[in-house]
């Protein structure tokens, strides 16, 4: 006989549901919340990291177009070209740029991480909500980190210019600049969802030169979408690319002295596209987790 | 089949349960199939369990035969495609979140936070579970004792040797002292010394009262800790039992295994017209006899064979195992 056959009875008699006893905080919000400072936990613990990484690229654009290009008579943003700074220019651009990347690595790649081989990502889904809150949680803690590395971003690029180039800007509406910024991180962290959900971990290096690249440099960073006319089928192709849209947006918002789409333009493109992106996300997410 | 206790869904059986308390875990018919572009597979094939409270309950059985497919269902991580389960008398389709916070998971691989260092995924797993700041802090404080991990609060988890981030899964997945606590495989790919420490473990928990599920390859764990097992094969519960009732159901008290150079096929109407013999399978070259009361035996089958002119290679007697219960319940030998 083996030695533990007739346990079974003995312990039915005494234990009780011991789960029951220890709940009481678990409503999902709870759960969220704890969640978030679960990953402000982690941010923290890397905060240089975090900054270097935000900082590095805005600050050498900067730099190279607004400092060093204006000194040695170069091109764009030499001394004595008509009309705009192009640092002035460049604000909008580069804090959309921040906003939207931040997003994108913020929720990819550490998803990337906990969907590999050994499943960690199960560590959160057990928490005890539904598994689509844990994807929203993740797509908040995306828009806190884009937030952030906006504020971090916006001194840099409106600081770092030569003498006599320094950017018009001005904030011709708090409310419009805090939805434009409010928007672009969501949908930059719901894309960051969608891509840390769909993308092949072994390919990750593809995120880069696929996606990252083409969309920072047709995102109407270095120059106003209008621009655009003289190349029509550019033009329009561009507006596919999301960043575009959050780059506008910031135009109106900071530089409006700037051509810039029209508000109802980026503001529904923003909107609709933000609620369809995270909606996307979040079933890819679902269906990626539960099989 | 012999008097192994199979089962047949019982629902008078499971009604009884119900009304004394609600049972810890209790399934019926439930079943998953998975779409793959080779075809459909049946993981796990209508298969009915209850465990009860405080019970230390096994699902025992070879790879691929549907463990880690069941557990997932009860953990909410896989959509069942027919059937019942609930956990704490929570269905796990209609209150996953709920189901959640009544178990503990010790998954198959190691999902520990690698974020965060140890002390800190006990704290916030905690935290998930509605403790609050102090409470968790005192309760990892006191599980990083228990599980002789206090010295690495501030390790990352990377750092940690095998045993070690095994102890700390099983201390997450006790954190909030869930109402069940559920682990598939906990010892596959763990030195036998460790495994021996996680057996006392286990034990010590079930002890004070934790019901436990466990699903496990090792026959030897199984027959050690469980109270009762569900062997489980293809998708199927083929025995349920305690391990003594599984092997009392075998109806013998001794399996003589004889490897042949050929095949042993020719010899089993003889073999099994032997006395006392209960039953007898030939598998290839391999000759199994279930026997009770027959004192040499084992001699009497080697003259037979020398008479029929047929070679052995090998030849073993032993008491019947739970190895000799899954031989008998699948014409199979048992491979872990
Ligand atoms: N996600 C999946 N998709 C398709 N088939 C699967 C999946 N998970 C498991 N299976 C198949 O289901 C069967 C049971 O697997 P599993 O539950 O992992 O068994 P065990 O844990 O007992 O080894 C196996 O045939 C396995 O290949
Ligand atoms: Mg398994």
């Amino acid at each position: 006989m083996s030695p533990r056959d007739d346990h079974a009875e003995v312990a039915t008699a005494t234990s009780g549901t011991p789960g029951a006893a220890q709940r009481g905080n678990t409503g999902p919000v709870w759960v969220l919340g704890m969640l978030l400072l679960r990953d402000l936990r982690v941010l923290t613990r890397d905060l240089g990291q975090f900054i270097l990484r935000t900082v590095m690229q805005p600050l050498l654009f900067t730099f190279v177009f607004a400092y060093v290009f204006p000194k040695i008579g170069q091109g764009i943003g030499a001394v004595g070209h008509a009309g705009p700074s192009f640092a002035t220019i460049l604000v909008p651009g580069l804090v959309a740029v921040a906003i939207n990347f931040q997003g994108i690595q913020a929720v990819a790649l550490p998803l990337v991480q906990e969907f590999s081989y050994t499943k960690e990502i199960e560590d959160r889904i057990l928490a005890p909500v539904p598994v689509w809150m844990v994807g929203l949680e993740k797509i908040l803690s995306g828009v806190i980190q884009s937030i952030v590395a906006a504020a971090v971003v916006f001194p840099i690029v409106l600081l770092v210019h030569a003498k006599g180039q320094a950017p018009e800007v001005h904030v011709a509406s708090w409310p419009l600049f805090l939805v434009v910024v409010l928007l672009a991180s969501f949908l930059g962290a719901s894309f960051g969802l969608l891509i840390g959900t769909t993308f092949d971990p072994r390919k990750l290096p593809l995120l880069f030169s696929l996606i990252v690249i083409p969309i920072t440099f047709l995102g109407c960073i270095y120059y106003p979408w209008a621009t655009l006319s003289p190349i029509p089928w550019l033009k329009y192709a561009v507006l596919v690319n999301p960043l575009v849209y959050m780059s506008e947006g910031l135009r109106a918002a900071l530089t409006p002295s700037l051509p810039h789409m029209p508000e109802a333009a980026f503001l529904s493109v923003l909107s609709v596209g933000t609620l369809a992106m995270a909606l996307l996300a979040l079933r890819m997410f679902h269906r990626r987790v539960v099989d | 089949m012999s008097g192994i206790p199979t089962v047949t869904p019982d629902s008078s059986r499971l009604a009884t349960a119900t009304t004394a308390g609600v049972s810890p875990i209790r399934v019926v018919g439930l079943t998953k199939r998975y779409h793959s572009l080779r075809g459909d597979i049946l993981a796990v094939d209508a298969i009915d369990l209850e465990v009860r409270s405080g019970e230390f309950f096994g699902l025992l059985g070879p790879n691929g035969a549907g463990k880690s497919t069941t557990i997932g269902m009860l953990t909410t991580r896989v959509a069942p495609t027919a059937g019942r389960a609930e956990v704490a008398g929570i269905d796990v389709v209609a209150d996953p979140a709920a189901v959640k916070a009544a178990i503990g998971v010790v998954p198959q691989t190691n999902t520990l936070d690698r974020q965060l260092n140890v002390f800190d995924n006990l704290y916030f797993h905690g935290r998930y579970f509605g403790m609050s700041r102090r409470v968790a802090r005192e309760r990892t404080a006191e599980l990083l004792e228990r599980f002789s991990l206090a010295d690495r609060a501030k390790a990352l988890v990377q750092q940690l040797s095998g045993g070690m981030a095994q102890r700390l899964m099983f201390a997450r997945a006790i954190m909030h002292r869930p109402a069940v606590l559920i682990l598939d495989e906990p010892t596959s790919g763990i030195d036998p010394q460790t495994r021996v420490n996680l057996w006392e473990l286990l034990t010590e928990l079930n002890d004070e009262g934790q019901t436990i599920l466990l699903t496990t390859h090792y026959m030897e764990e199984a027959d050690r800790l469980c109270n009762r097992i569900a062997i489980v094969d293809h998708g199927h519960v083929l025995a349920l039992g305690s391990p003594s009732e599984l092997k009392a159901g075998l109806d013998a008290d001794t399996l003589v295994t004889i490897t042949f150079a050929d095949d042993a096929a020719a010899l089993l109407p003889t073999a099994e017209a032997l006395p006392g013999v209960r039953r007898a399978e030939a598998e290839g070259r391999v000759l199994r006899l279930f026997a009770r009361d027959a004192e040499g035996l084992l001699g009497r089958v080697v003259t037979l064979a020398a008479g029929a002119g047929a070679s052995i290679r090998d030849a073993s007697n032993e008491p019947p195992t739970l190895e000799a219960v899954f031989l008998a319940l699948t014409g199979r030998e048992y491979r872990e």
